[in-house]
């Protein structure tokens, strides 16, 4: 079965976050760019499933500062082919993502496309459903779990509450993991190195970027909290006297 | 004229016995060197060839000072006395024998006062040899220490030594007891044994007989136990020198070899045995089964699945099953990680080296470990916590996930600016290491360090966001190439500066840019204890203040048994006034506080209890110390820890020495 | 043109789901605001009961097996063929796992702008979302005819649940609906073997900061003391250190204790969603920027491995007297 993955960058919320001086865009000096969480996940579950079921696992990913490592990463970790699409993503959104990938996907002709269920910067909704529609495939998102069965998977979908709702889905299809059904697996620097010498990424360039369907920014900011909690500092014999007082005033302990 | 006579008392009517004798000795020697061939082949058939002949004369010395003199096997008292009386009598009783044949044979030496002397001195030896044996009688079977395993292999070994002495001294007290020579004292103790026979009023021609019983019996023994050496627990007296033989003279004891590769310079990975190198195999033979290194191991200590003797052991049974089913390669089903070393064994080590300090034939337990880890690494099989850090530490080059930039933070706290290392030039680049920068509870003592640094006037800067984890700990997990990583990171911002001498807080960096980095002549890398110790000498740190303390020094692993500062801290503890009273376990034989090894980053390793609890134990049973002095940021923060949940905080503080220190400035 | 603002409710087993009051109450803001109607739109199969509890202006209700339960194949379908046709100034879906499947194909399909995350609208009417894990506020709008949105809840709640609207009603009779290309095979519910943390009073919460399982201990031993129980946040239960019932958060319980203390969890908007109907929010977190501080009563960034222990000695002390 052919798998793709689509792998996006996203920044680091280790990282101070500021905002440029024109007050609607973020300021990348010192941001750090990482995999997305969710697209790590499918990654996993890609390769989980090629593990499971054979096959082969192709991972797009648009071009990025430190998208090669990420790249030659999933090579490591099974994917037997890298993508990078070559263009200007810099004021990308995910319309405009998905529209660029689409005409790649079509040349691979997947079973399955896996990407992650959401990205922290996100503005115009996520990237699964945006592709789904391009392709005129079905989607499904928050998925945490896949079984493949003839020409169609089965699929583990969460709902509020701890629900799960089993899905049977026809192939090909986008979905968008919640999390893989293990996490995400560790490859040693020099296998990754290794693979630097031993593989290629294919670069494919992208066409114009159609930025249609995300709305205009008008400004960016930090939240100003409507209120904030009453810090209560000191040592922690301190902290814990006070905490005490309140747990009496609120009627935990007597 | 006093001399020895050939074969006295053996009747001719068997054949010449020198005939009889030396087939039944050529035969035993054959065999033993054919046994022991079948088991040396198999180290090279099975394991990576890699026995080297160069440095032939460090080498012998090696296996001559630890082989023969033995002189790790004294490092413990009872054991010691105890090993060298049997090791040494045999080897005078070898010796001698050898005297004895060359006398037969090729020139007569034993005449006259020679003679005498080698009857004195094997007598001699014959209460060495009791003495000893009677020493191993009284620890194996009585006192029954918990290293010892009491099997049939060792009573055997045992009895046929005593046996072979034992009638050795027997056919020569009814040998004095016919001959009854002037020069009969000279073997104090066969005269001794004869005055029995003697008083006992038999025959001569019934003492003959009896010696001829006896002498047949002892020449049977000796071939038996020559020819099972091999076989037996006597085998480490050959594989125990030859392990010491092949063992690297040059290389530090503790020292982590490069990754092997193959001849595609691709690397090789211990997922198996045919992984392990040959040294690495002999090295499970030449095991004695003292089970110093199970006494001193921290891991094992604390109830964890780590035994450093097992581990050993498992090896050699493996490699012994592994032979029993097809000669030439591995398994029988049994995997090497996994069956016979379970994974949790592989990871609960420390990496403390107590286990390499102890071994008399110089085991190396810690390199085998991590070799195996380095395959786990490979393959992705750690526990999650572990995987985060190295994650981390790949990502933010530190252990904790923050960010590179908040490295230097606790900086701004200073009371004094610190200095740019990579803009200024300074004397001294203070290396300040991951814990001691971002865990909120220890930037108190680096700004402390920080401040004396200050009052000394020492010419310091720091590299701030260009420093890196030193990656000591990240060897020792097995990340090979995120060692390098961050390796050729912090080697580029040392590049940049143009300090010469690094000093450094933290023993695990010390570790590693002294003896890993290859820093070779371009910078002097000392511990802040080597350099105020050297300041205190040459009169420019003087403390004001005595202050009068009850102390204890735990001495950090990668400081001391790695690295053999010892007594620089000694001496700063004492010039700052403190009465300075060591734990039982200092100096070379320190117990590990267990953060080591990536210890400080796993949380499944199950134990009973931590050895820090341990440590912290063995500390508050000393009367009247008040501090715990360490040297070592880990340190503190498992230290400190053990202090609260052994419910030791009214008792004992934890202090680093730098605090000592500043007090006394 | 008309400024209509469209809603799309969902429901779950017979009843309106959480998300549908945040999208009425914030619809209803907009629709003052614009002066227009709120119209909801309600797909399903027999469920007209949920008429009473919806108080819009007017509800479209599509009623058909295949609509039954949340089926993305199907409501894609149908909602396509009902906005095209309705036009709507404004749709707001909720940011979940039944709007987001929707919500962006069909701002792709039917070609129209979509802004997600939205957690509220200024005076003005323009969209305000948050991203980077709710450190980033951007504010923005659209002027296209039709505008998708999405919003997380937080902000904008139903003062009271209803039981008595009488919307208008329109029923919608879809044209066409392929054949679908989902199923539902089946509904799972959680273990109900485990304790309910949605009707606790006292919840101790552990997050990311809680470091291993073996600290989890920690917090029975607060949650023994107070006689409370254990939840968490989404990367502990991903662990396996906690069963998926003591999930806290988006994909999993929504909580309304009398106390939630939260040890070591950062506070992103997955999971502050589920605890604002909280009485009393108690933080503990060593990063004094953590976003919980701001829903938070109470915080201290005292590290919680120095903490806890004391507290919980306090805590027995004071039970002994």
């Amino acid at each position: 079965m052919k798998i793709a993955v689509i792998l996006k960058l996203v920044p680091d919320l280790v990282e101070e976050l500021s905002i440029n001086p024109d007050g609607s865009s973020l300021d990348t000096t010192w941001m750090r760019m990482i995999i997305n969480e969710f697209d790590d996940h499918a990654l996993e579950q890609a390769i989980l499933l090629k593990e499971k079921y054979s096959g082969s696992v192709t991972v797009i990913s648009p071009e990025f500062d430190g998208v090669d490592d990420v790249l030659f990463t999933a090579s490591a970790k099974g994917a037997d082919q890298i993508i990078k699409m070559t263009g200007d993503f810099s004021n990308s959104n995910n319309h405009a993502l998905a529209k660029a990938i689409t005409p790649f996907i079509k040349e691979i002709q997947p079973d399955l496309i896996l990407t992650g269920v959401q990205a922290n910067n996100d503005l115009d909704g996520s990237l699964g459903p945006c592709l789904a529609a391009c392709l005129e495939m079905p989607f499904a998102g928050y998925i945490s779990g896949i079984n493949v069965e003839d020409k169609s998977i089965l699929v583990r979908k969460e709902y509020p509450g701890g629900v799960i709702s089993e899905l049977s889905i026809f192939l090909p299809c986008v979905i968008g993991i919640q999390a893989a059904e293990t996490p995400p697996r560790y490859v040693a620097v020099s296998k990754v190195r290794q693979v630097m010498k031993t593989s290629k990424i294919d670069e494919k360039p992208i066409s114009e970027m159609d930025q249609n369907g995300g709305v205009k920014v008008i400004r960016m900011f930090q939240p100003e909290a409507s209120s904030h909690a009453e810090m209560i500092n000191g040592t922690p014999e301190e902290v814990a006297e006070r905490l005490i007082t309140v747990f009496n005033q609120i009627g935990i302990i007597k | 004229m006093p001399e020895r006579v050939d074969f006295w008392g053996i009747p001719e009517s068997w054949g010449a016995p020198a005939l009889f004798v030396y087939s039944i000795m050529f035969l035993s020697a054959a065999i033993l060197i054919l046994r022991f061939y079948l088991r040396a082949r198999i180290w090279v058939k099975i394991g990576r060839n890699d026995f080297k002949f160069n440095k032939l004369f460090s080498r012998s010395v090696n296996a001559i000072k630890y082989g023969i003199i033995q002189i790790k096997v004294l490092s413990q008292r009872y054991p010691g006395v105890m090993h060298i009386t049997i090791a040494w009598s045999f080897l005078v009783f070898f010796i001698g024998t050898g005297l004895a044949t060359i006398d037969s044979h090729f020139y007569k030496i034993l005449v006259g006062t020679p003679y005498l002397i080698h009857k004195l001195v094997m007598d001699i030896f014959i209460i060495v040899f009791f003495f000893g044996a009677g020493l191993a009688v009284y620890r194996r079977y009585f006192q029954k220490p918990e290293r010892l395993t009491l099997s049939t292999g060792f009573s055997l070994s045992l009895i046929l030594l005593i046996l072979i002495v034992f009638g050795g001294l027997v056919t020569e007290s009814l040998r004095l007891a016919v001959e009854k020579p002037a020069w009969a004292w000279w073997s104090p103790v066969g005269w001794i044994l004869a005055q029995l026979w003697i008083a006992l009023g038999a025959s001569n021609s019934a003492l003959i007989n009896w010696h001829l019983a006896i002498w047949s019996f002892h020449l049977l023994i000796v071939a038996i136990t020559i020819s099972t050496l091999p076989v037996g627990t006597l085998l480490h007296i050959l594989t125990g020198p030859i392990h010491i033989f092949f063992t690297d003279p040059d290389k530090k004891p503790g020292a982590l070899s490069p990754i092997p590769e193959n001849s595609s310079n691709e690397p090789i990975y211990t997922s198996s045995l045919n992984n392990l190198s040959s040294i690495q195999l002999l090295s499970a033979d030449a095991c004695t089964e003292c089970g110093r290194c199970q006494d001193v191991c921290p891991a094992y200590a604390a109830g964890s699945q780590l035994n450093p003797k097992k581990l050993i052991l498992n090896i050699r049974d493996a490699i012994f099953s592994a032979n029993k089913v097809d000669g030439k390669s591995l398994s029988d089903h049994r995997a090497l990680i996994g069956d016979w070393i379970p994974e949790q064994m592989l990871w609960a080590c420390t990496s403390c080296m107590a286990c390499i300090q102890e071994c008399p034939v110089l085991v190396n337990h810690v390199g085998a470990i991590v070799d195996m880890r380095r395959y786990l690494v490979i393959e992705g099989k750690m526990e999650t916590e572990l995987q985060n850090t190295l994650e981390n530490f790949g990502r933010y080059g530190n252990s904790f996930g923050q960010s590179d930039r908040m490295r230097a933070r606790w900086s701004q706290n200073a009371s004094q600016k610190i200095k740019d290392a990579r803009r200024d030039p300074v004397e001294y680049l203070w290396f300040v290491g991951d814990y001691a920068s971002y865990n909120p509870t220890l930037t108190e003592i680096t700004l402390k360090t920080a401040e004396v640094f200050a009052s000394l006037g020492l010419d310091f800067g720091i590299l701030f966001d260009s420093e890196r984890n030193s990656g000591n700990d990240v060897r020792r997990i097995g990340e090979e190439g995120l060692f390098e990583m961050l390796k050729e990171k912090n080697i580029l911002s040392l590049s940049k500066t143009t300090c010469k001498k690094i000093i450094t807080t933290d023993p695990h960096t010390y570790n590693t840019f002294k003896n890993e980095y290859s820093l070779g002549n371009k910078f002097q890398v000392m511990h802040y204890t080597e350099l105020l110790d050297q300041l205190i000498s040459i009169g420019k740190l003087k403390f004001s203040k005595k202050l009068n303390l009850k102390v204890t020094y735990h001495d950090p692993c990668y400081l001391g048994r790695y690295n053999h500062v010892y007594s620089a801290p000694r001496r700063i503890i004492q010039a700052t006034g403190c009465e300075l009273v060591e734990m039982p376990r200092h100096a070379e034989r320190a117990f590990c506080c267990g953060a080591g090894g990536g210890q400080i980053w796993m949380s499944t390793i199950i134990m009973n209890e931590r050895p820090s609890e341990i440590r912290i134990r063995e500390a508050s049973s000393l009367d009247g110390v008040s501090e715990f002095i360490v040297a070592c940021p880990k340190d503190i923060t498992m230290f400190r820890d053990a202090v609260k949940t052994t419910g030791f905080e009214d008792k004992i503080q934890v202090k680093d020495l730098i605090e000592l220190v500043q007090e006394a400035i | 043109m008309s400024q209509d603002i469209y809603v799309l409710v969902e429901h779950f087993q017979g009843r309106l789901s959480e998300i549908s009051s945040t999208l009425l109450a914030a619809g209803r803001q907009l629709a003052e605001i614009h002066n227009s109607s709120l119209i909801a739109i309600l797909l399903g199969s027999n469920s007209q009961n949920l008429f009473k509890e919806i108080p819009a202006d007017k509800v479209i209700y599509a009623d058909n097996p295949l609509l039954n339960e949340f089926n993305q194949d199907a409501y894609q379908q149908v909602l396509s063929e009902i906005i095209k046709l309705k036009l709507p100034f404004l749709l707001l879906f909720g940011n979940t796992t039944i709007g987001s499947d929707l919500a962006g194909f069909l701002s792709v399909k039917l070609n129209m702008d979509l802004a997600s995350s939205c957690s509220h609208f200024t005076i003005e009417g323009n969209i305000v979302s948050q991203i980077c894990g709710g450190k980033i506020m951007v504010e923005s709008n659209s002027t296209a005819t039709t505008t998708l949105i999405t919003m997380v809840p937080g902000r904008y709640k139903l003062q009271t649940l209803k039981t008595d609207c009488s919307p208008e009603v329109e029923i919608f009779t879809p044209t066409n609906i392929n054949e679908l290309r989902i199923k539902t095979i089946k509904i799972l519910e959680p273990e109900s073997s485990d304790v309910d943390i949605s009707k606790e009073p006292i919840l101790i919460s552990i997050g990311r900061g809680i470091q291993t399982k073996e600290n989890i201990e920690l917090a029975d031993n607060l949650a023994k003391a107070l006689g409370g129980v254990v939840c968490a946040s989404r990367p502990v239960i991903d662990q396996g250190w906690l069963p998926t019932s003591r999930l806290v958060g988006k994909s999993g319980k929504h909580v309304k204790p009398k106390l939630y203390f939260a040890i070591g969890i950062s506070g992103a908007p997955e999971h502050v969603e589920a605890i604002t109907n909280s009485e009393t929010i108690i933080a503990i977190n060593t990063d004094p920027k953590a976003p919980i501080f701001d829903i938070a009563n109470y915080g201290t960034e005292i590290d919680l491995f120095d903490l806890i222990d004391i507290l919980v000695e306090k805590v027995e002390g004071i039970k002994t007297k």
